[in-house]
């Protein structure tokens, strides 16, 4: 091949709220002190990771009525875990998920302007939109926003932001205390935005920050995430971890770059992906059976089961076969709080596929769970991980990946200490940084370099 | 002073380059790093060594302004800044015993952030955060959010600020309901049964108020502390009723010894009144401060500040010029009036932050009434509260 080696972008999601976290382990630690963020941000970073990613929580998740409490539960405020983790790293970019359901966007770009300014030049945002009522009763604003609005609320959302960033020239800060000029201009931060969603108008007091704006993230695959994506993200959070599946997506996504005038490599495709190593192949396979046990409980199962099948299946034996009744229908009520019941669009076909799986391969409902929602994307030795990573990024299947280990905070130690030389030694991934920002390690261009961000307003 | 003298407890509120509008201008004063990490973790860490209880962060939702309730336009002072509890969580790890205190302006942020917010500075501070709330009836401020329309005031005594402390109370109450809404030890990490956590001892807060419900609970575990403190500034009758329902410390402007006691008397029959009588309150007097070795270097400094500003210097707070010795005469006068600390407002960081660290607290601590090393690893350690039951699991006892 004449095609230079592309680089590969490597990040590291703290694990979270989700049965794949194995908190029963005795390695496993606090997903809630200060330490283990600090733990895993310097392990990220000591890798030489492009960024941490935090996700966000803003209501517990409920199944049958009550708090579930199967998995970890719990989790500290993004924002302010990324405003320490600035204190104990140096070029780890701060990648946090903020709703834009339940926020205004003048409280969001401050804060995400501050964390700029207090990173220097290290904050991303992935957007994401909420709409149930559910998640609605924790807030002022209540309610609920009909689906058909959420992406217009969320671009909204991102364009009134980007409006406030830009509403401060970078020399705007003058502070020559001879003259006694602070401000070179009275109307520093002037905005004024009128739209569906927002009606809001005066001057954002926060000064341009060292990246003009953070960088954008969007997570979330349907049509209209796959467009917005392309017309304002700088990159997207997929979960396409398997070679066709990513190459696809891949494709997809970029092909729709040319439409809002935007060049190949201004939107970086980076899937969440989930590992286990071994010394060997044969090692780590083993060790990734009993991790998928870990992670899938016999109760875990049952309630995994419910979200398609959207009744209380706790009568069920999750040693046992499926259940022969079929899912309810209707209105999904069983679990509350919960992104992945949506993956089952259509709940009978997939009762019906999972049926025969299990019939065919002479599964227990749990066996099923374990074969059909959980297998790690990568499994085997330090060398088979390197080489199947980087097989995924030159055939543009992705352009890197968001790591999550099943292991809180220590889960990214070995493969910071054994993978990360290989890739660094095939010449696919950096051995120092680029420069002090996180669009540096991305490869982003900076909105003041360009003068494209400086609308006047 | 006798042992069992109550200690006096001291703050520094820090803002921008100081207090005084000029501050900036003097060459002590950093003005173009006022956006940076680097310059709020000197300041703190300077207060840090002088073992003061803690530091506020002043914040606010537009940009700052000589007028009362408009924007003044004026570019010869200094505007802008960054969000105070991201400030506070950013010097958190590199700080290890002074209180953190952020404000929060109540009337157009949200409760359940403020909540998980303050409960993590908690956590990243391992127990030293806490939390001044504040109200705004500004109107620019309300057009950034364009939610809600806040009528026009044209004098501090007006319903409408009535009706915003009230709020305030409310948005206090949820915060601490849902610092409240976990137990201590609702994380079990049962393997047996496959439990993470004991759901019997989460709780949702079930908040219903006249202008904004909560369900809960938090998504945060409860912080180190239980409750971090509460703070609140107040000038008024109706302001002191915030302090006495809900906070941990009221910071108060006394100008002489007889209106700390009015002020004092006020307050603590307006905590009985809540039915609070029991409860560790502090007040705190807050002071601007010019302090210098001699006094008329003090003198000098505020009217070349004064000068360069192009007007006297005026402030809510008494404004003291003088020594650190007479500082601390004054201190401890005010102390015997019933103030139990004092939030001192540096008129320039550079300058009159070290002349407190450096100057004042060795002063009070050869009187013998201030600490001379930490004594504990919380800021509620520092100030003598103890660490609250949880209000849920008394309930459930």
């Amino acid at each position: 091949m004449s095609k230079p080696l592309k680089q590969i972008h490597l990040a590291a999601h703290f694990p979270g709220v989700n049965n794949t976290t194995v908190w029963s382990d005795p390695k496993a630690g606090s997903h809630i002190e200060f330490s283990s963020f600090a733990h895993f941000a310097r392990t990220a970073e000591r890798a030489k990771f492009d960024f941490l990613f935090l996700a966000e929580g803003l209501r517990l998740r409920e199944q049958g009525g009550t708090i579930y409490d199967l998995d970890v539960v719990g989790r500290p405020d993004t924002f302010t875990v990324l405003a320490a983790l600035a204190a104990v790293t140096e070029h780890l970019g701060l990648t946090g998920t903020i709703n834009s359901t339940f926020n205004e966007p003048y409280e969001v770009a401050r804060q995400f302007a501050s964390l700029d300014h207090l990173s220097g030049g290290r904050s991303a945002w992935n957007v994401v939109t909420s709409w149930d009522a559910f998640t609605g009763e924790n807030f002022r604003r209540g309610g609920f926003l009909p689906q058909q609005e959420r992406y217009s609320r969320a671009k909204e959302f991102l364009a009134t932001a980007n409006e406030l960033f830009d509403s401060w020239q970078v020399d705007e800060i003058v502070a020559d205390p001879a003259s006694g000029t602070f401000l070179r201009e009275a109307k520093a931060g002037a905005f004024v935005h009128t739209g569906q969603h927002f009606d809001i108008h005066g001057q954002f007091n926060v000064p341009r920050s060292p990246q003009g704006r953070p960088v954008i993230f969007q997570a979330g695959d349907s049509e209209e995430g796959r467009e917005f994506a392309a017309s304002d993200a700088d990159a997207i959070f997929s979960r396409y971890a398997t070679l066709q599946e990513g190459q696809a997506f891949y494709t997809d996504v970029k092909n729709r770059l040319a439409k809002y005038g935007r060049g190949h490599d201004q939107l970086k495709i980076l899937p969440a992906a989930t590992f286990v190593l071994g010394d060997t192949d044969a090692e780590a396979e083993e060790l990734a059976k009993q991790v998928r046990r870990q992670q899938v409980s016999g109760a875990t199962a049952i309630k995994h089961l419910e979200f398609v099948w959207n009744r209380d299946l706790s009568a069920y034996d999750p040693d046992g076969p499926l259940p022969d009744i079929d899912p309810d229908v209707g209105e999904h009520h069983i679990a509350r709080g919960r992104a992945q019941v949506r993956m089952y669009r259509d709940p009978l076909a997939t009762a019906r596929a999972w049926r025969e799986l299990a019939a065919a391969n002479n599964w227990s409902i749990r066996d099923l769970v374990i074969n059909t929602g959980n297998r790690q994307n990568f499994v085997g030795s330090p060398e088979t991980i390197a080489r199947t990573l980087n097989d995924f990024v030159q055939a543009d299947a992705s352009d890197g990946f968001i790591l999550v280990p099943h292991i809180t905070p220590g889960g990214l130690d070995a493969f910071a200490d054994t993978v990360v030389p290989l890739l660094q030694e095939q010449g696919v991934f950096r051995t120092e940084y680029e420069g002090p920002t996180l669009r540096d390690h991305l490869g982003l261009a900076h909105p003041d370099d360009s003068g494209s961000a400086r609308v006047a307003s | 002073m006798s042992p069992s003298s109550p200690a006096l407890h001291l703050a520094v509120a820090l803002d921008g380059t100081g207090w005084h509008p000029a501050s900036w201008r003097e060459a002590v004063a950093r003005p173009r790093e006022v956006f940076t990490a680097g310059y709020w973790a000197d300041l703190v860490a300077e207060a840090e060594r002088g073992l003061l209880d803690f530091v506020t962060f002043e914040d606010g939702l537009g940009l700052q302004s000589s007028h009362f309730l408009d924007l003044d336009g004026r570019t010869d002072q200094v505007r802008g800044r960054l969000d105070a509890v991201l400030v506070a969580a950013r010097i958190a790890p590199l700080t290890r015993h002074i209180g953190l205190v952020p404000t929060t302006v109540v009337t157009h942020t949200e409760p359940f952030h403020i909540s998980k917010a303050i409960a993590t500075l908690d956590y990243v501070s391992t127990g030293r955060a806490g939390l001044r709330v504040q109200i705004t009836a500004r109107p620019n401020e309300a057009a950034h959010f364009g939610r809600r329309a806040i009528a026009r005031i044209d004098r501090y005594e007006s319903p409408v600020v009535t009706d915003l402390f009230e709020e305030a109370a409310d948005y206090v109450e949820v915060v601490r309901r849902l610092w409240d809404s976990w137990e201590d030890d609702a994380e079990i990490r049962d393997v047996a049964t496959g439990r993470f956590i004991d759901r019997d001892k989460l709780h949702y807060i079930d908040f219903q108020g006249r202008h904004f419900s909560v369900k809960g609970p938090s998504i945060t575990p409860r912080p180190p502390q239980g409750q971090p403190v509460v703070t609140a500034l107040a000038h008024q009758s109706v302001p002191y009723r915030l302090v006495a329902r809900q906070a941990d410390i009221g910071y108060v402007t006394p100008h002489d010894a007889g209106q700390a006691r009015a002020t004092v008397a006020e307050i603590r029959a307006e905590q009985e009144a809540a039915g609070r009588a029991g409860e560790s309150l502090h007040i705190f007097g807050d002071l601007v401060v010019f302090l210098d070795d001699d006094p008329a270097a003090a003198a000098a400094r505020r009217e070349r500040l004064d000068t360069l500003a192009g007007e006297p210097y005026t402030s809510d707070a008494r404004v003291f010029t003088g020594t650190p010795a007479q500082l601390a005469d004054l201190l401890e006068e005010l102390r015997a009036a019933g103030l139990t600390g004092f939030r001192l407002r540096p008129a320039v960081l550079g300058h009159d932050l070290p002349a407190i660290t450096r100057g004042l607290v060795p002063e009070l601590q050869r009187r013998g009434v201030f600490r001379r090393a930490y004594e504990a690893g919380t800021l509620r350690g520092l100030l003598g509260l103890a660490r609250p039951a949880n209000r849920y699991a008394a309930a459930t006892a």
